[in-house]
């Protein structure tokens, strides 16, 4: 059993772990977890159900299931990984199967702001380079420590500079990804704006 | 970077503050919520001790989980029916209007905001659903968020985000007879390739778009997300404005006057910078249909399957999982392939004037024995309009079931799914592995009318050999 999940908070500025490598281009939140996973009111139990029917479908074959992967943390995939349905539930399944990063070639937007919403920092690599860490990973183990304030990730054999949006990275430097301290703190601001806007006025039969 | 486009005066608009890490923070206008992705965002108001900012610009109802059968209370399913109490439970706490089954005014959440009037030009609108884009059809922003955004909206009225580029997709003349809005955007998210839009809004633009009814303007901005694209609008004209004129919720009197004049200003300036132009034909546009497993992977009706070599080194990959779990041969016509359910309803193809063609298809005639066939209108409104027009007998006596208003087999969270490999023909969104409800389904996407003509042979079928 995986020790029991608790989120992140606060700053966010290293993460070192092993990765485990999912090979495939446009992989859905669907896969992910499956539109059936999404019948609860809180996230508690989806770590376990993450990718549910591409696990059975490959009978205990599958990256999510291998006992080596068994602790991973740091996820590496290829192309438009998250793409489909706006279901946070999909990188809270990632979250709670024990996922802290994740490394790709590109990520689908809403997937992407999901994953930041969170705490899970999202980066991205050329392909050349995201081939190269799987190839490693099919035969050996690999840890990579990341490092966000340079956004450098090291092993003892593979080095590499990770691409992440600069507000992004600020958000988990400074702790301000959890968002919504942040939005408040302009409550005037956001008054002001509502009083400006025009169909705010002539909309007096929705308020 | 673009500039002056309908994009850009709206987010600007919106605009709040510049925030410390560089993003924007941007006030949302209409806020829609449903039971699947609002449950966790209440929760966590409540752990940070936090209100509804503006309750007023918040309005839900219940569509992903609602039986189309049966939907007596409590639902059969206790997990549905604890969903749908948490969300009147919610909507009551923090005085949300919420559109409950039986108000007359329930549906699939992007059905409905259009048709009360909701929806209206200029407005920025989030939703936990990323077929939000839809509403993109009046001239809104519109995009769909997670349920942390959600609890952001619904606890301070406004996102932080990084402002999206603007691509515009101009569409030349206009779609020949039998090829739909559907059509066209299984065209453009082929050609253009489903992670294209990936930081994009798009604007669709040009004769034929100009030439589409509102609601097949919505089937085009719907699928904006398809192709990668958070955000998809259109420019809003006389249509616009006449489609909202009179809705429930539409400025009225005076006010309609304000409303009007302000919309009338608001579309991208003819000189207006865009960050890419991409123009094509609509009339080379013939009945599409998909064959793998991304909303990409489509053909026209009379085209094989493509070969690997046809395909991009890129596409390669998903190429080769899709004729697996599809069980096609590359080259292979996609044409007559079986069909075993077939699907007509969702936010991108369940309003009246899908029903209005797919039922013109089915008249006088019959599904095939082979074949199950539903259809599930995309709110009560428009069950109620279809009844009114003789539209539910006629996909009655052709063997249609005729189900109650929700998102149904789209994504199969209801007890309408799709069982072991079955086939299914199906007027939704999305063709992913597993989307219909059962591990090894199959989906065929294509517009409505293909999918009566599909019912009816039991095979997919070229629509036009119905209508001529």
């Amino acid at each position: 059993m995986k020790s029991e999940f608790t989120p992140p908070i606060g700053k966010i500025s290293n993460m070192n772990g092993k990765c485990i490598s999912l090979i495939g281009n446009d992989i859905d939140t669907d896969r992910i977890i499956p539109a059936r996973f999404l019948k609860c009111v809180n996230f508690d139990s989806l770590g376990e159900s993450v990718f549910e029917d591409d696990r059975k479908t490959l009978k205990g074959k599958h990256p999510f299931d291998l006992e080596e992967n068994k602790y991973a943390s740091i996820l590496v995939v290829n192309s438009n990984f998250g793409c489909g349905s706006s279901r946070e539930h999909a990188p809270q399944a990632l979250m709670r199967w024990g996922i802290k990063a994740i490394i790709g070639e590109s990520f689908a937007d809403i997937f992407y702001s999901n994953c930041i919403a969170i705490g899970i920092p999202c980066f991205t690599l050329p392909k050349k380079s995201i081939e190269e860490i799987q190839n490693y990973c099919d035969n050996q183990s690999l840890f990579l420590e990341i490092d966000l304030k340079n956004s450098s990730a090291q092993s003892k054999d593979l080095n590499f500079n990770l691409e992440i949006k600069e507000s992004s990275r600020k958000m988990f430097l400074s702790g301000e990804w959890d968002a919504t301290s942040t939005l408040l703190d302009n409550k005037n601001l956001i008054e002001n704006k509502f009083n400006q806007l025009p169909y705010i006025k002539f909309n007096t039969n929705i308020s | 970077m673009s500039q002056d486009t309908l994009f850009d005066k709206v987010w600007d608009l919106h605009k709040v503050s510049s925030l410390p890490v560089g993003s924007d923070q941007i006030f949302i206008g209409l806020h829609l919520i449903h039971e699947v992705t609002s449950p966790q965002a209440f929760g966590d108001l409540k752990d940070k001790k936090l209100k509804v900012k503006f309750p007023d610009r918040t309005v839900a109802t219940v569509d992903h989980i609602v039986p189309t059968d049966n939907q007596s209370r409590p639902f059969k399913d206790n997990l549905a029916e604890q969903m749908i109490e948490t969300l009147e439970k919610n909507c009551l706490e923090h005085k949300i209007r919420f559109f409950n089954i039986g108000s007359g005014n329930q549906g699939i959440v992007h059905v409905v905001a259009p048709e009360l009037g909701l929806t209206q030009p200029g407005m920025t609108i989030a939703c936990g659903d990323s077929h939000t884009s839809t509403h993109g059809a009046f001239g809104s922003i519109a995009f769909g968020i997670g349920t942390s955004q959600v609890r952001d909206v619904l606890a301070t009225q406004t996102l932080a985000m990084n402002k999206l580029k603007v691509r515009q997709i101009w569409c030349d003349n206009k779609l020949s007879k039998g090829v739909y809005a559907k059509d066209l955007v299984l065209h453009i998210i082929n050609k253009l390739g489903v992670k294209a839009g990936v930081g994009f809004a798009y604007e669709f633009a040009g004769p034929a778009i100009h030439e589409l009814s509102m609601e097949e303007r919505m089937t085009i901005c719907n699928m904006s997300i398809e192709g990668g694209a958070r955000c998809g609008y259109i420019n809003p004209d006389e249509k616009t404005f006449s489609y909202i004129k009179n809705k429930l919720y539409a400025p009225k009197n005076e006010h309609w006057d304000r409303a009007l004049r302000w919309w009338e200003s608001l579309k991208s300036d003819e000189n207006s910078i865009y960050d890419d132009v991409i123009k094509l034909d609509a009339s080379k546009v013939e009945p599409t249909v998909t064959w793998g497993i991304t909303p990409g992977q489509s053909i026209s009706i009379n085209q094989q399957i493509p070969l690997l070599d046809e395909l991009s080194p890129n596409d390669k990959l998903v190429a080769e999982e899709a004729y697996e779990y599809m069980s096609f041969k590359p080259g292979q016509l996609i044409k007559d392939t079986p069909v075993d359910v077939c699907f007509i309803g969702s936010c991108t193809n369940g309003r009246i004037s899908d029903l209005r063609v797919a039922a013109k298809v089915l008249k006088g005639k019959k599904v095939s024995k082979n074949v199950k066939a539903f259809a599930v209108p995309g709110s009560e409104k428009v069950a109620t309009e279809a009844k009114q027009e003789g539209l539910d007998q006629i996909f009655k006596d052709s063997g249609f079931q005729w189900r109650e208003p929700g998102c149904s087999m789209c994504l199969a969270m209801n007890s309408d799914k799709l069982i072991g490999n079955q086939v299914s023909a199906s007027s939704s969104n999305r063709n992913f592995k597993g989307r219909q409800g059962s591990p090894s389904g199959r989906t065929l996407l294509m517009s409505p009318a293909m999918v009566a003509a599909a019912a009816i042979n039991g095979k997919v079928s070229d629509v036009r050999e119905f209508i001529n």
